[in-house]
């Protein structure tokens, strides 16, 4: 038979070269989004300019941008790896997107480790364009970029697993409302704006051990002191990832 | 090409919950050619593809595809066949030919995806995010997402579902196209005019079942006999005529004037008509051959009333 057009030659792609592709993909479909960059992006920007200039919220001694640019890195990687991850894997699995992409070459696995590649190239922007406004405000961050850079990891693993548990297992539109509810729930009491101090002792005990406590506290020990790295709020971190991948692993339904 | 099949389904059973989807359902479908799953909505028509696709995994019964498990062997099986799910798959956000794009980089030796995106008429989708191309158009893509890896076997699910008369010929133009390059099509339908032109083989799915089987031409003999029909002056004697046609052939005047003759129509029949009508002084006003289509049989068998 003479080889036609569509006469067949199957294959898979090397898997390095498809995770390369959905990794960019997926960061191009995050970029795109408006709704997510304004999660991701200007909300994170907007809190770090304000409470720094307008002085609402009593942030101890110093300057208030020490305080603040922790917290505001700490929400970037929540809104990120949780709250935007969720709402959009939430809506690729009612759209059928992660449906055909599993009865394309690319296997499970990779596609996850594309996922979570394009939230920390996400993250690398956020941070990038963070600091700069914090820079510029007067920040003037202590400690090694190194401690830094493990708690953001740990961060990024906690929230990916619970924004993928609550994708994987609730209707589209619930992720939506929930992941948003959790967002503001979190950003008020999870340390990132209001000191933990402000509130009663009996909810500082509870709210301490939330993700997002572990790693807007941490960031501050190591950004704001120049501690080492903040063993206890690791811990915490590791703890919620383990819990959270786990449980997405078990509970997440491809459709 | 192999002699082996590529697909068999043996028995196979799925059940949602308290109800059965695909209940024994057994189809072969052979190496190379163009095979049209037809049957009315709920008939288990999508399940059983997807069986195929692995996407569940069968409560009673086996399913090969390409000799493999399509669950178990499910990484060495995708590469291999294309799909097309009946809707949706793409990135709300994504533009045609990004997600086409995307879709060729997953396979080793893809098609040049701007020649499917020139021949299925993709190119003026532009910059439209999916979620706001038009059904044809969301098809259309979806259809070429299926192809573009060049795979050896395309699942299509209702491919030509909501598309004007000009891109259901394109879409008709590349499965034959796919088949005379040896590729192996299953595709489902109510359209019988699609499995009519299209397919090689038709398997008839009702309740979960493959009623008939057959390609279309023996499924359209299996079913109510053909019926020639001539007009001519009333009251003709047809006794003559019986004696000249074929045994097992009728004749009957169905109205004054309205002669039909039932059995097997093929040419010979038809010239003896003609030539009982010259020896009989008969002018016919007009003469027509009712071929019975793969929709009488279908209805045939699937029963005409509209089902819940």
């Amino acid at each position: 038979m003479s080889a036609g057009t569509f006469t067949p030659r199957p294959g898979a792609a090397p898997v390095s070269r498809m995770i390369l592709a959905q990794t960019a993909l997926e960061t191009r479909m995050l970029l795109r989004n408006g709704e997510q960059l304004l999660l991701t992006v200007i909300i994170p920007a907007l809190l770090l300019m304000l409470f720094s200039a307008v002085d609402i919220v009593d942030t101890g001694a110093g300057k208030p941008v020490d305080f603040l640019a922790p917290g505001i890195l700490a929400l970037a990687v929540m809104s990120t790896a949780f709250t935007g991850q969720a709402i959009a894997t939430g809506f690729d699995r009612r759209y059928g997107v992660l449906k055909r992409l599993g009865a394309s070459p690319l296997p499970r696995w990779a596609l996850m480790a594309a996922k979570t590649l394009s939230v920390l190239v996400t993250e690398v922007l956020q941070i990038a364009l963070l600091t700069a406004i914090a820079l510029a405000l007067g920040w003037s961050p202590q400690g090694n970029p190194l401690s830094v850079a493990a708690l953001i990891l740990l961060g990024t693993a906690a929230f990916s697993g619970l924004g993928l548990l609550m994708a994987g297992t609730l209707k589209a539109e619930a992720t939506l409302a929930a992941a948003n509810l959790v967002f503001l729930l979190l950003l008020v009491g999870g340390g990132v704006i209001v000191p933990m101090e402000k509130f009663p002792g009996a909810a500082q005990s509870v709210l301490g051990l939330l993700p997002i406590s572990a790693l807007s506290d941490g960031l501050r020990a190591v950004l704001q002191q120049g501690a080492g790295l903040p063993w206890g709020d690791a811990a915490v971190l590791a703890a919620w990832a383990v819990l959270g991948l786990g449980a997405a692993a078990r509970f997440f339904r491809w459709e | 090409m192999s002699n082996d099949p590529a697909v068999e389904i043996r028995g196979l059973v799925k059940r949602y919950g308290a109800k059965t989807a695909v209940d024994g359902l057994d189809l072969t479908v052979r190496s190379g050619s163009v095979t049209a799953v037809l049957g009315p909505n709920g008939a288990g028509k999508t399940t059983t593809v997807e069986t195929c696709e692995g996407f569940h995994r069968p409560d009673a019964g086996t399913v090969r595809v390409l000799g493999l498990d399509p669950v178990a062997r499910a990484e060495a099986l995708r590469p291999r066949i294309g799909v097309m799910l009946q809707s949706g798959g793409v990135y709300s956000g994504a533009r045609a030919v990004e997600m086409l794009r995307h879709t060729a980089k997953l396979h080793a030796d893809p098609l040049d995806p701007d020649m499917l995106v020139e021949r299925l008429g993709l190119g003026g989708c532009g910059r439209t995010p999916y979620r706001r191309l038009s059904g044809g158009q969301q098809q259309r893509l979806a259809l070429a997402m299926a192809v573009v890896g060049r795979p050896e076997l395309v699942f299509l699910d209702e491919p030509t579902a909501g598309l004007d008369p000009q891109a259901r010929r394109a879409t008709w133009d590349l499965v034959r196209e796919l088949r005379a390059d040896g590729v192996t099509v299953v595709l489902t339908t109510h359209h019988m005019d699609e499995a009519e032109q299209l397919a090689d083989e038709v398997a008839i799915v009702d309740a979960g079942r493959v009623i008939a089987h057959g390609s279309p031409e023996q499924l359209c003999r299996g079913g109510a006999e053909n019926t020639l029909r001539f007009t001519g002056r009333p009251s003709l004697d047809l006794a003559s005529l019986l004696k000249a046609l074929p045994d097992g052939t009728q004749a009957a005047e169905a109205a004054p004037g309205v002669y039909r003759v039932t059995g097997e129509v093929d040419p010979q029949l038809l010239a003896t008509v003609a030539s009982w009508c010259a020896q009989n002084g008969v002018l016919p006003d007009s003469l027509s051959v009712e071929r019975h289509t793969l929709e009488d049989v279908f209805l045939e068998l699937t029963g005409k009333e509209l089902r819940a």
